[in-house]
């Protein structure tokens, strides 16, 4: 387990329902589908194609309604829920298309989060390691700034060394350029794709961008619910 | 410093409106039971004080004598005529004394030998209650000492203590003598040692002590006591005492709860509706921070989902939403104790009687502190309970989604 080239994810399976009764449909019929270490993948589809809905049951924010999970080798529907808080925790990042950090928090204070969430209190070494982690993004001149005042990209940026705080396994990151400029987009992309050279974090990123997706090592293609084709980056 | 705490205080910053109000709220809350229980237990104590002032807790007397027609085969009593009351000794009363001094809960005990006689001197003439006491054990069952106004609280021979109202009806003071006789024609001429006023303007006007001899020689009474008056520890224990000295001796015992029934009914009345109040007081308090901690959940869902996604256990979310209840409950409780407080010494200072004296001291104890914060963060945690388990149910997946 964790060796390069070995599956740190693998979904066998997977099925997702919505709804009860007679509105219950069934959005997700049969996933299989796993990520290696230190890849960098991209998962596109239209709208609608139920996605975010498969980067959820990744990141352990879903459950499944049929099939496995597997973080690392441990098959995750065994967990309780604190169990999966922490497996999420240590094991994940996570990156959202509106970068969803905490108003009320400087970007410090932010990147702080996951790492006080583990430890239950706040240390002086947790403040150096985000520290560290905003220069690694380039914002350690916005480490006292309030989040609410932080650009886009910025906030972006921050999102990802928040992500990193747990020095994670994946990363999930759910159209992490969705809302930014070309600029901005071609930046924060940028990022990633470093991180995970220097750092051999694996990345999935889900993204309509076509030209973003060229850029990764594996694009999946999740259509109606189901993979309908899963090839490496020939272009690379 | 704890993960929960660092995210609860800088919700409770964050959201300054929201914090106001609930805190302003609480704050009220506690005011108004810090200022009605110092008030109402003040009120309480001076009453019972003051009815304390001149009784004892309990009284023992010889039980009340019943006529009882004799049995005869050929008549018919239709009509029993009550025994006349006079002046009677306990029977035995050293050896009841000695056993009522020895019962738990009993601090001390005097004989008295008490009856009701005139005091004179030249013209005029008043009715009074004739005591005979021994003042050493006596000062230890009412407080007096401290309440004589002139002389002392002494009996040497033929020497008596009276009230302030009575020296004045009569015009005597310390060294004038003073003739106390009993309907029946006993009387004797007693030297005025003290004067004192027990704060009740019909005892002062009434209660004329003697040396416990010289009354049992006027009440015709030799070597008696009419009333053994018992001190105890507990005052509103005193039912029970008195209840216990009747079975253990078969003497009549009343204690002062039951001499001042309408006292009583009225301080449990009063303390009731205070209860009454300061519940809902409480129950208001409860409502607003559940339901501003509510509105916040709300508002919060997603950066809850976030929380959720990044680490934070379902546990430690709850905690942060009772965390913000318990804080908003200690804040509001020390506010809520300064304005309290303000209120109810300002109160004391306003409120006065006829005589431009304080009507009653309030209480402000560390111990109604300690209940009321108690209270308030008691109240806040639970209040926020709510809240707080609805938050950690949210799904992170749903909430970041939909938000």
């Amino acid at each position: 387990m964790g060796e390069a080239g070995a599956d740190v994810l693998r979904l066998e399976g997977i099925t997702r329902d919505f709804g009860e009764g007679e509105a219950r449909s069934r959005v997700l019929r049969g996933v299989d589908f796993s990520l290696r270490r230190g890849e960098f993948a991209a998962l596109m589809g239209p709208s609608g194609s139920w996605k975010s809905t498969l980067l959820h049951l990744m990141g352990l924010l879903d459950k499944p309604t049929g099939g496995r999970v597997l973080l690392d080798g441990q098959d995750t529907g065994t967990l309780d829920d604190d169990g999966l808080t922490r497996c999420r925790g240590r094991t994940l990042g996570f990156v959202f298309q509106f970068h969803h950090l905490l108003p009320g928090f400087t970007a410090l204070e932010n990147v702080l989060i996951p790492m006080a969430a583990d430890e239950g209190r706040i240390e002086p070494s947790m403040r150096e390691r985000a520290r560290a982690l905003l220069d690694r993004v380039g914002l350690a001149s916005r480490a006292g700034a309030r989040a609410t005042t932080l650009s886009g990209g910025q906030a972006q940026r921050v999102a990802i060394a928040r992500s990193l705080a747990m020095a994670p396994k994946i990363v999930l990151a759910d159209e992490p350029t969705g809302n930014l400029d070309t600029q901005a987009a071609d930046e924060v992309f940028s990022l990633l794709r470093d991180v995970n050279r220097d750092q051999r974090v694996t990345f999935l990123v889900v993204t309509h961008d076509r030209r973003l997706a060229e850029r990764t090592d594996r694009i999946v293609e999740l259509v109606d619910g189901r993979i309908v084709s899963d090839l490496p980056n020939e272009a690379r | 410093m704890r993960f929960e705490w660092f995210i609860a205080i800088r919700y409770l910053r964050e959201g300054r409106a929201q914090t106001a109000l609930v805190l302003g709220g609480t704050t009220v809350g506690v005011a108004v039971l810090i200022f009605l229980t110092a008030l109402i237990s003040g009120l309480q104590r001076t009453l019972v004080a003051q009815t304390l002032s001149a009784q004892a807790h309990v009284l023992v007397k010889a039980p009340e004598r019943v006529a009882r027609p004799l049995p005869s085969p050929d008549r018919v009593a239709d009509h029993v005529e009550k025994v006349p009351d006079r002046v009677r000794s306990i029977e035995q009363w050293q050896q009841v004394l000695a056993s009522i001094g020895t019962l738990p809960g009993v601090v001390a005990a005097t004989p008295t030998a008490a009856g009701a006689a005139f005091a004179s001197r030249g013209p005029a003439t008043k009715s009074v209650t004739l005591r005979g006491i021994d003042p050493e054990s006596f000062a230890r069952v009412i407080d007096v000492v401290p309440k004589m106004t002139s002389g002392r609280f002494a009996l040497e021979g033929a020497e008596a203590i009276i009230g302030t109202v009575l020296a004045s009806d009569l015009g005597v003071g310390v060294g004038d003598k003073v003739r106390v006789a009993t309907p029946e024609g006993r009387g004797d001429v007693f030297t005025v040692s003290g004067v004192f006023d027990l704060g009740n303007k019909e005892v002062n006007a009434r209660w004329v002590f003697v040396p416990l001899r010289s009354a049992q020689t006027l009440l015709d009474i030799p070597g008696g006591a009419t009333t053994i008056e018992v001190k105890v520890d507990e005052i509103f224990e005193a039912e029970r005492m008195a209840g216990e000295i009747t079975r253990r001796t078969g003497l009549s015992a009343d204690s002062w709860m039951e001499l001042n029934r309408q006292l009583l009914v009225g301080l449990r009345s009063q303390s009731a509706s205070s209860w009454m109040i300061q519940v809902l007081v409480v129950l208001a308090v409860a409502l607003g921070i559940a339901s501003v901690l509510g509105v916040s959940v709300i508002q919060k869902s997603r950066e809850i989902g976030i929380l959720k996604a990044t680490g934070t256990s379902t546990g430690a979310i709850q905690r942060i939403f009772l965390l913000e209840g318990a804080l908003v409950g200690g804040a509001g409780s020390v506010l809520g104790a300064v304005i309290g407080s303000g209120m109810a010494v300002a109160f004391a200072r306003l409120a006065r009687g006829p005589t431009g004296d304080p009507l009653f001291p309030v209480d402000l104890t560390p111990g109604l502190y300690l209940g009321a914060a108690a209270v308030a963060i008691l109240t806040g945690t639970l209040a926020a309970w709510f809240p707080a388990t609805r938050a950690a149910r949210l799904e992170p997946a749903e909430v970041i989604r939909y938000g």
